[in-house]
């Protein structure tokens, strides 16, 4: 094996290389969901066919497979890294303690910090779900089809406002997006630490913002289905 | 006071622990909770019961021998506090209060309350000492540090290896005090020439010991008896990167 392939390697055994691929996978995912929020919101625009439009230039552009293929390497090494620390973590302490309790400030365990496997996982489920309702779902086959100056385009939107008239994608969703609100809320400022970004200083202000943060991007998400739900 | 204790007791590390309960009257505010074991093992011991085991050396809370869970905090509820320095007095008359050891793997439990945290030892041995060659000593100001740097690498040697760090962590990693040992030589000249070794070797031995890995929970800032911060954490892994970097 190359020198570089070797060092990698040895990067992704040790304890600290793993918390660097959760932190920087994490941070990508993160800057993910921020484009993808921005892709969704375009429902609300003036413009009727902005949502489409946007939709139909993302799947036209000549990076998409490199885009695609690189969302995949970071989801699968995220997951896998994410897995495998908690795996670790349960053989370091098998039998855990008869009473155990958080210490309190300036801990920043939470709710949200212990959880992250369980929110990972539905997210992990939800995932698959979404892809297959949605990115192999029909299309122009299918008849989901505008027109926009003058090329025939996938019609997103008219799929989007059927799946969510079922009860149980417009609940479904926004729980899950909920449950991504608690993920992020350890999670945006726990990548920053794993960085080796933090300093006494700094780590409240990222803590904070990366609160204010996840709950801009749970609510964000799950505003579309409840919308439609109730607006259709 | 009277307070009543439920005490995880182990005849050795193989054989099965469970909590004992204990009652003792007549305390003493003023006694630490050392002390307080001291005079339950008095009790136990005229009863010719086998008293109970747990470690302690300074009890000035300055040499990280003691260290128990008590109320499910490492170290008791007392912020900054070894549990040789916390007072009955931060206790309740009729309190029940659960003491129970360490727990990781890579902290097996010998008896009782004691568990074996050489562990540690080897991890510093990997890498937490500057190779001095003796001789004369040097100039005082021949190495210049800075007042900043100076204080810092004091607040981060200040760590006395008690293991509260990986006894309160949910996943039972040694980052922090790995870390204290590292960014305390880091912040020092004489702990720059090995920097990129120390790092890489401290960091493999703490993983080949079974500690869990960090999520970041903090847990370990809340309860060091010294109070430090897991910036010591970040500045680690600035050192790996660094020092992965550079060979
Ligand atoms: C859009 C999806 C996701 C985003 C934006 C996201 C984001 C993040 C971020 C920012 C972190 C903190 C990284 C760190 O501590 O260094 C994190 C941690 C984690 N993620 Fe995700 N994640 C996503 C999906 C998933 C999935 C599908 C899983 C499946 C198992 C997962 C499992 C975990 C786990 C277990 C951790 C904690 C790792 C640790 O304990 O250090 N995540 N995630
Ligand atoms: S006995 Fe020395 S620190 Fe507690």
């Amino acid at each position: 094996m190359s020198q570089t392939g070797k060092k990698l390697l040895a990067v992704f055994r040790s304890s600290i290389g793993r918390k660097l691929l959760t932190g920087v996978t994490g941070l990508a995912l993160v800057v993910f969901l921020l484009e993808h929020l921005y892709s969704n919101l375009l429902y609300f625009s003036t413009d009727p066919d902005a949502y489409n439009e946007n939709a139909h230039f993302l799947i036209s552009l000549d990076l998409v497979y490199v885009l695609e293929l690189g969302l995949l390497t970071f989801f699968v090494v995220h997951i896998i890294v994410g897995v495998s620390i908690y795996l670790r973590k349960r053989k370091a302490r098998p039998d855990g303690y008869a009473k155990y309790q958080s210490a309190g400030k300036p801990s920043r365990q939470s709710l949200s910090s212990r959880t992250m496997i369980v929110t990972g996982l539905v997210l992990l489920a939800f995932l698959v779900i979404h892809i297959i309702s949605f990115k192999y779902g029909p299309g122009i086959e299918e008849g989901f089809v505008v027109t926009i100056d003058g090329e025939p385009v996938r019609d997103l939107k008219r799929l989007l406002e059927e799946k969510f008239q079922h009860p149980a994608y417009a609940f479904g969703y926004p729980f899950v997006m909920i449950l991504l609100g608690f993920h992020l809320r350890h999670g945006i400022w726990s990548a920053f630490q794993s960085l080796g970004a933090m300093n006494p200083r700094l780590t409240p202000v990222v803590y904070t913002l990366g609160g204010v943060l996840a709950v801009l991007i749970a609510v964000g998400f799950l505003v579309l289905p409840l919308w439609i739900f109730f607006s259709t | 006071m009277t307070v009543h204790l439920r005490i995880w007791r182990q005849a050795g590390p193989d054989s099965p622990g469970r909590l004992a309960e204990y009652t003792v009257e007549d305390v003493n505010e003023h006694m630490s909770f050392l002390e307080l074991l001291d005079v339950l093992n008095e009790k136990l011991i005229t009863e010719g019961e086998e008293p109970i085991e747990f470690d302690n050396d300074c009890r000035e809370g300055i040499c990280g021998s003691c260290g128990l869970m008590v109320g499910g905090v490492a170290h008791g509820p007392q912020p900054r506090t070894a549990i040789c320095q916390l007072h009955m007095r931060h206790f309740n008359d009729g309190d029940t209060i659960v003491v129970e050891p360490w727990r990781a793997t890579a902290f097996p439990i010998i008896k009782d309350l004691v568990v074996d945290r050489s562990a540690f030892d080897r991890i510093m041995a990997a890498g937490g000492y500057v190779s001095v060659k003796t001789g004369g000593a040097p100039d005082a100001n021949a190495l210049p540090v800075t007042k900043e740097d100076a204080d810092l690498a004091m607040d981060y040697a200040s760590c006395i290896g008690c293991g509260a760090c990986v006894a309160a962590c949910p996943n039972s990693s040694a980052s922090l005090f790995t870390a204290s040992k590292i960014a305390h030589l880091a912040m020092l000249p004489q702990g720059t020439p090995e920097r990129r070794r120390r790092v890489l070797n401290m960091v493999d031995q703490m993983e080949a010991e079974g500690f869990g890995d960090c999520s970041n929970h903090a847990e370990c800032e809340a309860v060091c008896p010294k109070g430090i911060s897991i910036s010591a954490i970040a500045l680690m892994r600035r050192e790996y990167v660094r020092a992965v970097l550079s060979s």
